[in-house]
């Protein structure tokens, strides 16, 4: 292909990335190092409101914004430098637990504690989801003909479900006397309650977004299969390999490129991951980095918003997706290049 | 058959509808609202209705669409349904209009009482007002031989004879999830144990002796509630009694009326209401008193203006509130308090009062950290000074980034 044609093709899908990924990114990474702030004032405010009979009166001095010529709130913006990062990432305090010993009390502070979580979630449900897919994968790849159909049906509808909606269903099924905790209930004749503790509803949103991802990787994984050498598996069974050896020694390095495909989608969705602690309306107890982030700027009822530390805290989670993907692209790189000659 | 139906029902909700109070006018003007959406507002908006070209958006998320949406020039909504939570931001930024005028014009039905009054000027008009008191379940009280109990002393020593009894799942009920109605809680809770937020340069006050009172307070309703309280909004505190799974709790007057819902309820008749208990000897009851009104936004034509003042005004008349005299404890003429609104108008009338929610910019600020901070000390991961400590540095660097401290 030559360049024009190669650039007519790319081109939009190029301009769409710069609107709308890098200048936004760009914009992100300016306010991470600003601070917006109206101009306030301090004002003596009688406001009287009502009882159920009478209204009573107060007056208090209120600190509110100014209002400039235009209409509009007056707003200052300044330069602070790396303060927005320091107030999300509280370094002092973690030296202090590190001097101190008491390395719990890191996991108090937000990031810390999101941080703990978001990496554990990513981790612990990488291998699983691969797994799971592959075990899919095989199963129905063994399958007869005719139920293939069906179960591939089956199989691929938990990625289906838009997954605020999963994780809700989730959360219904297992809140208060919901059906399955009722059901685990009379099994074990003791008062369960998943929502009452973190380790449970960590494991529950485990389970949940294994449950919702393996069948991403179960299709990757089955086209995959569909073009594993036959003649090299033929040989390995004259060779004498059982079904172990030629899954290790065949079938695996031959996804070996599908799997690190898989793990870097993997590990770009999940450190992002924000649907189970609003689903599961966990935020008592386990918090993310994205949720904090969502969390900063959210605004409250008196309509503040943390934008510049909501910034320092988006960068923090790019930073560390960025981290997370170095090792899978690095094999990518070397795979790419080993093949190039 | 299906289709049959929904035509019926259609066709009945409609008649419904124009059976009673159709319009004394004909609305010309195009008017649309943003409010909330619980029951109350749905009636004053189908009465608006009635009038013609009016559209209403009955939103639970309108808090957040609200500032934004008056700040457009023109506005994208006439009206606005506020609490005193939510009038904030429409008053910092002057995207609502004073009302004297309209008042004089159209106002000749309203209480003295219902004119909120921002330094003289007329700013909203109240139609309800709403508190969290307390509801009990009269039938497991006096089998029990329980006297209504009045401070959270007495609450917790009835929940713990209720819990003995074992005739309930939980003896408590609470609005605990983290966030919001978690920090509302501690919000009803200190000034009821005498203590203040704030200091008069805009610091916390929260790390006092009432501040750690309060959430000792917070803690002891642990051993009664359900172990799943931190994700516990209203609405499943609604549902706890309306399945008769618990036999107290500090709700929102608004959630009245769905006990005696018999579509929904298997308590009908059988939760009473009393006024919030207090914290301390003597105190006011540990609550807040809360307002829901509606506001003109600023940057629309006096005409649209003065259309929409007067529709609103035919959606809080006496007829509104007579068809729908349980769903709001309303301020309007032609109410009649019933045992439902007992709870609510013992709370407001008590001496001391409770305060009402003292909306403001730092108060916001509060509000939200609270909800951030609070829930470590419940799950037992921070004693109560280590959380207070928590709260005030959380809220100062929030208050520095919002300009309210320097």
């Amino acid at each position: 292909m030559n360049f024009k044609t190669f650039f007519a093709f790319v081109a939009p899908s190029v301009f769409m990335m710069i609107l709308f990924i890098a200048l936004p990114l760009v914009s992100v990474f300016i306010q991470s190092f600003q601070i917006t702030q109206p101009v306030m004032q301090q004002v003596e405010v009688e406001t009287c409101t009502p009882g159920f009979v009478t209204q009573t009166c107060v007056t208090e001095q209120k600190t509110v914004p100014v209002i400039g010529d235009d209409g509009k709130i007056q707003t200052t913006t300044e330069w602070v430098g790396l303060r927005s990062y320091r107030s999300v990432l509280q370094m002092d305090k973690v030296w202090e637990a590190v001097s101190s010993g008491r390395l719990r009390d890191i996991l108090q502070i937000d990031f810390w504690k999101a941080l703990r979580f978001t990496l554990m979630f990513t981790l612990i449900t990488l291998p699983l989801v691969i797994g799971v897919g592959l075990l899919i994968a095989l199963t129905v790849n063994n399958a007869s003909r005719r139920v293939r159909g069906p179960i591939i049906f089956v199989s691929l509808l938990p990625f289906i479900i838009t997954p605020v909606i999963g994780s809700l269903s989730i959360y219904w099924l297992f809140v208060g006397d919901g059906i399955l905790t009722a059901m685990m209930e009379r099994w074990s004749g003791t008062n369960i309650s998943m929502f009452a503790q973190a380790w449970t509803i960590e494991l529950l949103m485990y389970f949940y977004r294994v449950w919702h991802v393996a069948p991403f990787a179960f299709v990757i994984f089955y086209a995959g299969l569909q073009t594993v050498n036959m003649d090299t598996l033929e040989s390995a069974v004259i060779d004498g390999a059982n079904r172990w050896e030629r899954l290790r020694h065949v079938i695996i390095p031959h996804l070996m490129p599908l799997i690190v495909f898989i793990a870097l989608i993997h590990l770009m969705d999940c450190y992002r991951v924000f649907d189970e602690i609003i689903g599961f309306r966990s935020q008592a107890h386990v918090i993310s980095l994205q949720w904090l982030t969502v969390d900063f700027l959210t605004p409250d009822d008196a309509g503040n918003r943390a934008i510049a530390r909501a910034s320092a805290s988006a960068m923090l989670t790019m930073i560390g997706i960025v981290l997370l993907l170095i090792l899978p692209l690095r094999r990518t790189w070397r795979d790419h290049k080993g093949s190039a000659h | 058959m299906m289709l049959k139906k929904l035509v019926l029902a259609g066709a009945i909700s409609l008649m419904g509808s124009t059976a009673f109070a159709a319009c004394s006018y004909e609305n010309t003007t195009e008017i649309k609202m943003l409010s909330a959406g619980f029951e109350a507002w749905k009636a004053v908006t189908d009465s608006m209705a009635e009038c013609g070209n009016f559209q209403a958006e009955l939103d639970q998320e309108f808090r957040t669409k609200q500032p934004a949406a008056f700040e457009a020039n023109p506005s994208l909504y006439h009206l606005g349904g506020v609490s005193n939570g939510t009038i904030t931001p429409l008053l910092n930024a002057e995207t609502i209009r004073p009302l004297d005028d309209l008042v004089a014009k159209y106002g000749q039905n309203l209480k003295p009482n219902q004119l909120i009054k921002i330094d003289g000027k007329i700013m909203a008009v109240a139609m309800m007002v709403n508190t969290q008191h307390l509801m009990y379940r009269s039938d497991i009280l006096s089998d029990l031989g329980i006297a209504v109990p009045t401070s959270w002393d007495e609450v917790y020593a009835a929940a713990g004879k209720i819990k003995e009894a074992g005739v309930v799942d939980y003896p408590l009920g609470a609005t605990m999830k983290s966030g919001w109605n978690l920090a509302q809680e501690y919000v009803n809770l200190l000034p009821g144990h005498g203590g203040a937020f704030f200091n008069d340069d805009n610091t916390s006050a929260v790390n006092s002796d009432a501040g750690v009172a309060a959430l000792e307070t917070m803690k002891a309703a642990l051993a009664f509630t359900d172990p799943e309280v931190l994700v516990s909004d209203s609405t499943y505190v609604q549902q706890q009694f309306q399945q008769g799974k618990i036999a107290m709790a500090n709700l929102w007057a608004s959630r009245a009326g769905a006990m005696n819902d018999e579509a929904e309820s298997q308590v009908v008749g059988k939760v009473a209401m009393a006024a919030a208990p207090t914290a301390m000897e003597g105190g006011a009851p540990a609550t807040t008193l809360w307002w829901d009104g509606i506001v003109v936004a600023a940057n629309i034509t006096d005409e649209e203006a003065d259309a929409a003042f007067r529709l609103a005004m035919e959606g809080l008349d006496k007829e509104t509130v007579m068809a729908n005299n349980d769903a709001a404890i309303w301020l309007i003429e032609g109410f009649t308090p019933g045992p439902l609104s007992e709870g609510a108008i013992a709370t407001a009338t008590a001496n001391p009062a409770p305060p009402p929610y003292p909306s403001t910019t730092r108060m916001g600020l509060m509000h939200t950290v609270l909800g951030n901070e609070i829930p470590a000390f419940l799950t037992g991961e921070r004693d109560a000074v280590a959380t207070l400590a928590a709260i005030d540095e959380a809220y100062t660097t929030a208050a520095k980034e919002a300009g309210v401290l320097k």
